[in-house]
């Protein structure tokens, strides 16, 4: 038991009354935290995307509009809740609470801060620093599915139904690519843990940006990263699985009031965990540039600075979401299987094969500039191989109908 | 004592998973009751110290495989009326007797002791303050190389036998097949490799 916790300085002496305290008030912050920033993002998301449309956007509801997505949630708590005759009412009533618990659950292993002191104990600004780390990211992201694979089933109607089969097999399918693309980052860190990615991409000088954060030295993993997490997040343009035109609302089209309003919440949490997860393996996490002119062991340097670097790079990517909701069309579902198993898969193992290879030159003291391209080398000829073998769209396929 | 209080609430909770699953009448609910018990081994799991074990067992199974197991309930669609009529009269007496066999072999080796010295089913995985997925990972890529790479060949064979049984289940039946066979033979001849056809 005490290797799960001994992570955190915080937990590994004794723990009295003033660090029990110390975690609940980090699990409240956190769990505030997250629905303070779903309730900006959301506001974020329909002022940007109606910029980008050449409307107003929400502007009744305080300034700007910014209490949109608050009045929203108060009437969704007020609005009639309906099961309908042909649910399976105890898994109805369950899914909700099933895709919302991972997305809570996953944030709590973001790093968001440094290594702080509150009332005489050091601990880092995150809620949990598990030894598994990125596991229990897939671990949650395998949860969450059951969530949406039942709310569809337990509504007793064809279209939820169909939205879910397609949720599952979107998600399973792009599952794959998204854990291999993190092994790259595992590989490169030597840990699983968040906080040692984190601090294996520490600022040290402005360089760091470059060489130390691992979206440059895994640039091809990092993309996949981002293509799968989208894609696992369901969100646009993989968004098939509450395609409007076919699907009616996909697997939540029988929920009404705050049931609908918690999978609402969930999905945005998702992005923003998602977001938090890129930002943390292959943007450095919290580290950034400390103010000088401070100092270097001040409240602002190591309190304010880490969370401000953290927060900016999460608007960064969350402001990259919205642009992808705005500019790109939904994927078609041939479309969307074809790019998860023909592309992203044999990609993201080759990736892999290639930061092999990059790690063992780095430790063995290899040439690198002959062992690095003669990977990359290797890599996009097998990928070629592999192209060569597939059978082409425009062929027919060998097959005995 | 904390390690005491979580294995008392996990433990009773999969037990009452695992009969939830034996006795819940719609399939749905008993995979959802399987859930229950893989997370809540999993739990058991972290209290012995096994994080690597916890997270494959949840990635793995209930992240995995149960959902293959609803994937084919909800396309296969839930009867409700299953019949309770068994086909095999001598099945469920055979059951009762397999479980009682088994559940006393359980008692009588969790007890035994092993020429290792220990009892089997007591101790920690690996030494507090180790890192568990790094003591694996030295076992399985040096002394355990072998058994671990012939492993992924059994399955990637067993991935392309499922590949295989599912292909030929979409062909039509073998005397239709060679109809159409004799019908295509002129068109399709260069592009059907033999071994694409299932042949005998």
């Amino acid at each position: 038991m005490s290797a799960v916790l001994a992570a955190d300085p915080l937990l590994g002496g004794d723990i009295d009354l003033t660090v029990v305290l110390i975690v609940i008030a980090k699990t409240v912050v956190i769990f505030a935290l997250l629905l303070v920033l779903v309730m900006f993002y959301i506001w974020f998301l329909r002022k940007v995307i109606a910029d980008m449309q050449n409307r107003v956007g929400p502007d009744n509801a305080g300034p700007w509009g910014i209490l949109q997505t608050l009045a929203d949630g108060i009437k969704f708590f007020f609005k009639e809740q309906s099961i309908p005759d042909t649910a399976d009412r105890w898994v109805f009533r369950l899914a909700p609470y099933l895709s919302v618990l991972p997305a809570f659950l996953a944030f709590s292993i973001i790093p968001i801060g440094g290594k702080v002191s509150i009332a005489g104990h050091q601990t880092y600004l995150q809620l949990a620093d598990p030894p598994i780390g990125v596991l229990f990211l897939l671990m949650m992201s395998g949860i969450g599915l059951y969530g949406v694979m039942l709310a569809g089933w337990a509504s007793g109607s064809k279209y939820p139904l169909l939205g879910s089969v397609r949720a599952s097999a979107q998600l399973l399918s792009y599952e794959a690519a998204f854990g291999l693309s993190v092994v790259a980052v595992l590989l490169h860190s030597g840990t699983l843990s968040t906080r040692g990615i984190a601090n294996a991409q520490a600022w040290t000088s402005w360089h760091s940006f470059v060489t130390d954060w691992y979206w440059s030295v895994a640039i091809v993993s990092f993309v996949i990263f981002v293509i799968a997490a989208v894609a696992e997040t369901n969100h646009p343009p993989f968004d098939l699985v509450e395609a409007e035109q076919e699907l009616v609302g996909g697997f939540h089209t029988e929920y009404t009031g705050i049931r609908f309003a918690i999978f609402f919440l969930a999905e945005f949490m998702n992005v923003i965990t998602m977001s938090a997860i890129a930002v943390t393996l292959f943007l450095g996490g919290p580290s950034g540039p400390a103010l000088g002119f401070l100092p270097k062991t001040g409240v602002v340097n190591v309190w304010l600075m880490p969370i401000f670097w953290f927060f900016l790079k999460l608007m960064a990517l969350l402001f990259g979401t919205v642009w992808l909701r705005a500019s790109l069309p939904r994927l078609r579902y041939d479309q969307l299987m074809d790019l998860g198993w023909k592309w992203l898969i044999e990609i993201s193992f080759l990736a892999v094969m290639v930061t092999g290879v990059v790690v063992v030159a780095r430790d063995q003291g290899w040439e690198r500039w002959i062992a690095v391209p003669a990977a990359f080398g290797g890599a996009i000829v097998i990928l070629g191989l592999l192209r060569m073998c597939m059978p082409r769209r425009d062929e027919p396929v060998s097959e005995v109908v | 004592m904390p390690e005491a209080v979580l294995f008392f609430i996990f433990g009773a909770l999969a037990l009452a998973g695992a009969l939830g699953v034996v006795l819940m009448r719609n399939p749905v609910h008993s995979a959802l009751c399987l859930v229950g018990v893989l997370i809540s081994i999993a739990v058991l799991f972290v209290i012995q110290d096994a994080q690597l074990l916890a997270a494959v067992q949840v990635i793995v199974y209930a992240g995995a495989i149960v959902v293959l197991f609803l994937f084919v309930i909800m396309l296969l669609g839930v009867d409700r009326h299953e019949s309770l009529h068994d086909p095999v009269k001598s099945q469920r007496p055979l059951a009762i007797g397999v479980g009682v066999v088994s559940v006393a072999a359980f008692i009588v080796l969790g007890n035994a002791n092993w020429t290792s010295g220990d009892l089997a089913s007591r101790g920690v995985v690996s030494p507090a303050g180790t890192n568990n997925v790094k003591a694996v990972a030295d076992s399985l890529f040096t002394t355990f190389l072998w058994p671990f790479e012939l492993t992924a060949v059994l399955l990637v064979i067993a991935v392309i036998g499922g590949v295989v049984l599912a292909r030929r289940s979409h062909l039509p039946a073998r005397d239709e097949l060679h109809e159409l066979e004799e019908q295509d033979s002129e068109v399709q001849d260069s592009e059907v490799p033999d071994s694409e056809v299932p042949d005998s």
